[in-house]
């Protein structure tokens, strides 16, 4: 779990993570967002169905990916939040797409 | 913001490095872009910092806050920075990038690699859990968007980053529980005869007052020789034994490994960059003399790229990199650099020894993952040197380690010290994952969206 510091930004921004509704700073990564509300996993592997979340928070380990506005395998730690921005956690591999 | 066509210089890497040798060269006239991951200036070691409040400043300490110098004197300067940015090739003359959603190939007559640094893979069981992450991803947290762990947390491994996280968050209020120590008693010995080298460098003025401050408010546990972190779909738990002793559990709801960073080759190892096996710093150097000119005319190093010295000496090798691009002569500012740079570089050698991780948190055993894309085994690993595979590119037609999305960036040193140990060769003689181009995955509808002229179109439509 993480927290926001008192000097954090307001969470003026509504994402939605599968559907829920939850406040964001507008500009933070998606990652630091997903962490702030407490959402430690953002997919299960393609391999073996394990749970991950973010880990590097630096675009180098690909571990937090999640699907954004419809695009899988965006890496939320280099996504910025913005207003209405809609994120599905992910499972397994993908599909081949509509 | 989306790049021009050509520069007369193009920069991968917004960290000191970056900015020093785009400032440099923007000052002298130069056309520059620099491109960088992030959104704002900074790096990773300065990241966000001309965005964040005073207050984060001060908290996070005087060498995150002077970053901001450097971030404004960049932003002066007239070069272009070119924010969320995905640079996948880099060759003379030119870089291959992705900006918003469209591939670019950006002509430049000099390109400068400061591509930095990240952290070296920690291979314990359990490391993939979630609530288990990077000491340096939770600094990233930290600084960018001020959060902090919640509830029971843990720092464990070794470098002077365990240090600096432990110290930030106690400046935040927060309650370290432990750290977890797991550098190996007998480096000190090892570091001992390059003391003075250290104390005659500006680094110990940084270390020792920090160090004293978190030992006197955390629990610190020394000669930790084994780690597990414990939980079915994120961390609960974490189990760890100090030298032979028994097994110790405690709960944790974040647990954070950090042991040390290590040059991000791939741009220049894809570029033709030959790569040397460091044994003090444990990874691979870039070919590059100490103006970062390299093998092949018009491309240039700098930085922690090219071997780790932090970001005093990254900024200083920026600015050389920049002066050997302009032909600036010898003597005056250029060997008041160099000199400056040796100071820190001979103080560099006692804390890469001081700080070097144990075998065991290197080469992993039994189930323990060391490709966690691929979900590849130590085990595995074990089994495939057995057969006699030579070297990690062999190895990922026979396991697909190294195969994921992070292309080989969370296993490749692990894959090439854990083929080491088990065939009895050295890093050297076993070789590495080869950097391919794109180095970092390419959409193919950013690759159709490349803007192109019409006699670009005209050659190739029929």
């Amino acid at each position: 779990m993480f927290r926001r510091l008192p000097d954090a930004p307001p969470a003026t921004a509504t994402i939605l993570v599968d559907g829920r509704a939850v406040r964001a700073v507008p500009g933070e990564s998606v990652a630091a967002a997903l962490l702030a509300n407490g959402i430690v996993a953002c997919r299960t592997t393609p391999v073996s169905g394990a749970a991950r979340g973010p880990y590097c928070l630096m675009g180098v380990c690909f571990e937090c990916l999640a699907t954004i506005d419809g695009e899988p395998n965006r890496q939320t730690c280099l996504v910025l939040v913005r207003d209405g921005l809609r994120i599905e956690t992910q499972s397994g591999a993908r599909g081949l797409g509509p | 913001m989306s790049p021009e066509r050509r520069y007369d210089a193009l920069v991968v890497g917004a960290g000191p490095a970056g900015l020093a040798a785009a400032t440099t060269l923007a000052r002298a006239g130069r056309s520059v872009a620099v491109f960088d991951e992030q959104p704002t200036p900074g790096g990773q070691v300065h990241r966000a910092v001309a965005a964040v409040p005073e207050s984060r400043r001060a908290l996070l300490g005087p060498d995150y806050a002077r970053g901001r110098e450097a971030v404004e004197a960049f932003l002066a300067s007239g070069a272009h920075h070119i924010g969320q940015a995905s640079v996948w090739s880099a060759a003379p003359g030119r870089v291959g990038v992705t900006v918003g959603g469209v591939a670019h190939l950006v002509e430049g007559d000099a390109v400068v690699l400061a591509t930095g640094a990240y952290e070296r893979p920690f291979p314990i069981p359990g490391w993939t859990l979630p609530g288990v992450l990077s000491g340096g991803g939770a600094q990233t947290l930290l600084k960018a968007s001020g959060l902090v762990p919640e509830g029971r947390t843990v720092i464990a491994g070794s470098g002077p980053l365990v240090w600096l996280l432990a110290w930030q968050y106690l400046r935040c209020g927060l309650t370290v529980d432990a750290i977890l120590d797991s550098t190996p008693a007998g480096n000190r010995w090892r570091a001992a005869p390059h003391l003075a080298g250290f104390l005659a460098s500006p680094y110990p003025v940084k270390g020792l007052e920090l160090l004293r401050a978190v030992r006197r408010s955390v629990r610190v546990v020394r000669g930790v020789s084994a780690l597990e972190a414990v939980g079915e779909d994120r961390v609960s738990a974490l189990r760890y034994r100090v030298g032979a002793g028994a097994w110790v559990e405690m709960g944790v709801d974040t647990l954070l490994l950090h042991q040390g960073v290590v040059p991000a080759i791939e741009l220049a190892a894809s570029a033709g960059i030959r790569q040397r096996w460091d044994r003090d710093q444990l990874c691979w150097h870039p070919e590059v003399d100490a103006m970062g000119r390299t093998p092949l005319a018009g491309l240039y190093l700098a930085g922690d790229g090219t071997g780790i010295a932090g970001a005093e000496a990254a900024a200083l090798s920026g600015e050389l990199a920049a002066h050997a691009i302009l032909g600036t002569s010898e003597g005056g500012r250029v060997s008041g650099l160099l000199a400056q740079r040796a100071r820190w570089l001979r103080g560099r050698r006692f804390l890469d020894l001081l700080y070097q991780p144990a075998p065991a948190f290197r080469v992993p055993a039994g189930e323990t993952l060391a490709c966690r894309c691929e979900e590849v085994t130590a085990r595995a690993l074990g089994e495939a040197a057995a057969l006699g595979v030579p070297g990690p590119n062999q190895l990922k037609a026979f396991l697909r380690c190294g195969m994921g999305p992070c292309q080989g960036r969370l296993c490749g040193l692990t894959v090439t010290e854990a083929l080491a140990h088990h065939s009895g060769r050295t890093p050297a003689q076993v070789g590495r994952y080869r950097a391919r181009v794109p180095v970092k995955p390419l959409p193919l509808a950013a690759l159709a969206a490349m803007p192109a002229t019409d006699d670009e179109r005209r050659a190739v439509e029929r």
